[in-house]
């Protein structure tokens, strides 16, 4: 059996006009989490959704352990589990209800249906609430419903589409313990997220993503490698000096250096390290800017993706004249977020 | 967490979806969506109040404007009231559908290993299901209003079954207007659209000799009028087969024209 248990290779999707993904190639192996990182509208759901077997790529094709998510989908279902940011659960139902239905679903026998859903209520810490609708339930328990029941019948390769967007950062660290034990026991992982620091702490390898296309790939560590070495953060005391810290210091960096001006913030590409940080300290101060924060610190995934787009992670589409592929547009959700 | 024996995950083989797996998707997919039911009672409750405010505005409204030859109004009427009532409930199933569409829960239906129409065909028996206990309600507020079956009991049940096949035909057309417009709103709204004509320029309310003639034509042929005029036959006495065949085609037709479109649909959304 290949030890490459998510495969990818130049699938391109497009809804209408709209280039949701423009010749996408990754590669998952066995036991591993890729992280798939972009913004929104970068291609992440469409992608999901043709691993999932839910929509048909136009072009390339996908395999989920070495079947055809078009040609043999029928095979591709049974191993699969998806789990999302919609948390598709029926509300109506009590929390057992919905696992109980799912492993029907995957028509599992009836005793294994039911200890299957207590397991799953047991690790996801669901059990007191197992017998009430689910309605009732908060943001982070349906979140974990809904992770469980992609996980009632054990499938070895999993889909999670950015399964924390939304969450409490206390709901976010719990799910990270989840995903993490779901790896150790040995599923591989396909993660969404537009979280850096979720790819960052979760993800053997990442994929950044963004209009369709694959932008970098590589371990944390190798993205930001391609910075090419440390970057130097300032703070300023007062807003109104943020230009002129900006004129001080801008041809001491390695590279363009990224101004964030509501927090008075600015970050400087720099290979010297420390001897970069201590001409950027004498500038400053020649210049008499009056400092927050100055420091010397390793890229951040954020930087990463600044570098390598031109825009931050989190920005939601905030740039008014981008075109939006859509994630959406096959699948009929929208405003949900 | 909590320690709990987990098995490491397998490569599950594909079952083949034979009928038998079939049915028992659409089982528990119809069991689903009648929980849903009886855990909204208010939904039932709604549903029921519509078509009993149109018993008493025909009966006591319109009634007695209306020249039926041959029998009562109330007698008339009934058939009408019991085919409209099926139909009209029908349109619940377009809206459930494009609720399950936009919360999502559709997606996860389509990526597990279950037989492609058990979310649909589940959808249309718990409908049907629901239909049955409506009817039998509206059956009691019918005898109440002074309605009586007059061609005995066989007749009159088996003119129950054809209100409701041909409500169950009816409701894989709305399957299929759900899966289309997705917005649980517009599905409201775009169900009704193929209603009304239908129900009102029929033989449900007031006899078809009354229409322009432009209409007559129309309203003669039409489903919803052979199948209400099969109900009155078989509740009231007269030609029963004529009609029946009739229904039993129009029926048919729905079924083979709209069962294929409603899966193609919900295979490709």
């Amino acid at each position: 059996m290949a030890d490459t248990m998510i495969e990818v290779a130049g699938v391109k999707k497009a809804f209408g006009t709209t280039k949701a993904l423009c010749g996408v190639d990754l590669a998952a192996d066995r036991a591993k989490v890729l992280g798939l990182l972009g913004p929104n509208g970068a291609g992440k759901t469409t992608l999901v959704r043709i691993l999932a077997t839910l929509l048909l790529p136009d072009e390339g094709s996908a395999r989920i352990a070495g079947l055809d998510v078009v040609r043999d989908a029928d095979a591709v279902r049974p191993i699969i589990g998806l789990a999302g940011q919609y948390a598709a659960v029926d509300e109506t139902l009590t929390g057992r209800e919905n696992l109980e239905l799912v492993g029907r679903l995957y028509h599992l026998g009836r005793p294994e249906v039911r200890r299957r859903a207590d397991e799953v209520l047991e690790r996801f810490s669901l059990t007191g609430a197992a017998d009430r609708q689910v309605k009732t339930y908060s943001g982070g328990m349906r979140r974990r419903l809904d992770l469980g029941a992609s996980l009632v019948a054990n499938p070895p390769v999993l889909i999670l589409d950015e399964p924390t967007t939304g969450l409490d950062p206390r709901s976010r660290v719990e799910m990270w313990g989840f995903i993490e034990t779901l790896v150790a026991d040995g599923t591989t992982i396909l993660l969404t997220t537009q979280y850096l620091d979720e790819a960052d702490r979760l993800a053997h390898r990442i994929v950044v993503i963004d209009y369709g296309k694959v932008i970098a790939e590589g371990t944390s560590d190798q993205l930001k490698d391609q910075l090419g070495g440390d970057v130097v953060e300032l703070r300023v005391a007062s807003p109104g000096d943020l230009d002129k810290a900006l004129a001080a210091i801008a041809e001491l960096g390695d590279g363009k250096p990224q101004v964030d001006a509501e927090y008075g913030r600015l970050t400087l590409p720099a290979k010297g390290g420390p001897a970069t940080l201590m001409a950027a300290a004498r500038r400053l101060d020649e210049s008499d800017i009056t400092l927050e924060d100055l420091s010397l610190r390793r890229p951040s995934l954020d930087d990463v993706f600044m570098a390598l787009t031109g825009h931050s992670a989190g920005a939601d589409g905030s740039d008014g004249d981008e075109p939006q592929p859509a994630d959406d547009a096959g699948g009929g959700r929208r405003g949900t977020t | 967490m909590t320690a709990t024996v987990t098995t490491a995950p397998a490569l599950r083989r594909a079952r083949p979806i034979t009928p038998l797996v079939a049915v028992g998707d659409i089982a528990a997919i119809a069991r689903r969506n009648l929980l849903r039911v009886a855990r909204t009672p208010q939904l039932l409750v709604f549903s029921t109040i519509q078509p009993v405010m149109f018993v008493l505005l025909f009966r006591y409204v319109f009634g007695g404007a209306i020249h039926t030859p041959g029998s009562t109004y109330v007698d008339y009427l009934m058939a009408g009231i019991f085919v409209q009532t099926t139909l009209f409930g029908g349109a619940q199933t377009a809206v459930g559908l494009a609720e399950d569409l936009r919360g999502g829960i559709v997606d996860r239906f389509r990526s597990l290993p279950m037989a492609r129409s058990a979310v649909l065909a589940g959808r249309t028996f718990a409908d049907l299901a629901r239909n049955v206990f409506v009817l039998a309600l509206m059956v009691i507020v019918a005898t109440g209003v002074g309605f009586r079956f007059h061609n005995g009991a066989v007749p009159s049940f088996v003119a129950m079954i054809v209100v409701l096949a041909f409500g169950y035909a009816f409701s894989w057309v709305f399957a299929y207007i759900g899966m289309v417009v997705k917005e649980p709103e517009t599905a409201q709204v775009a169900g009704f659209i193929p209603l009304f004509p239908l129900v009102f320029a029929s033989s449900a309310f007031v006899p078809v000799a009354s229409m322009p003639g432009w209409l007559q034509g129309f309203a003669r042929v039409q489903p919803v009028s052979v199948t209400v005029n099969a109900v009155r036959a078989l509740t009231q006495g007269g030609p029963i087969y004529h009609w029946l065949w009739q229904m039993i085609v129009w029926t048919g037709l729905i079924l083979v024209v709209f069962v294929p479109l409603a899966v193609a649909r919900y295979r490709r959304i």
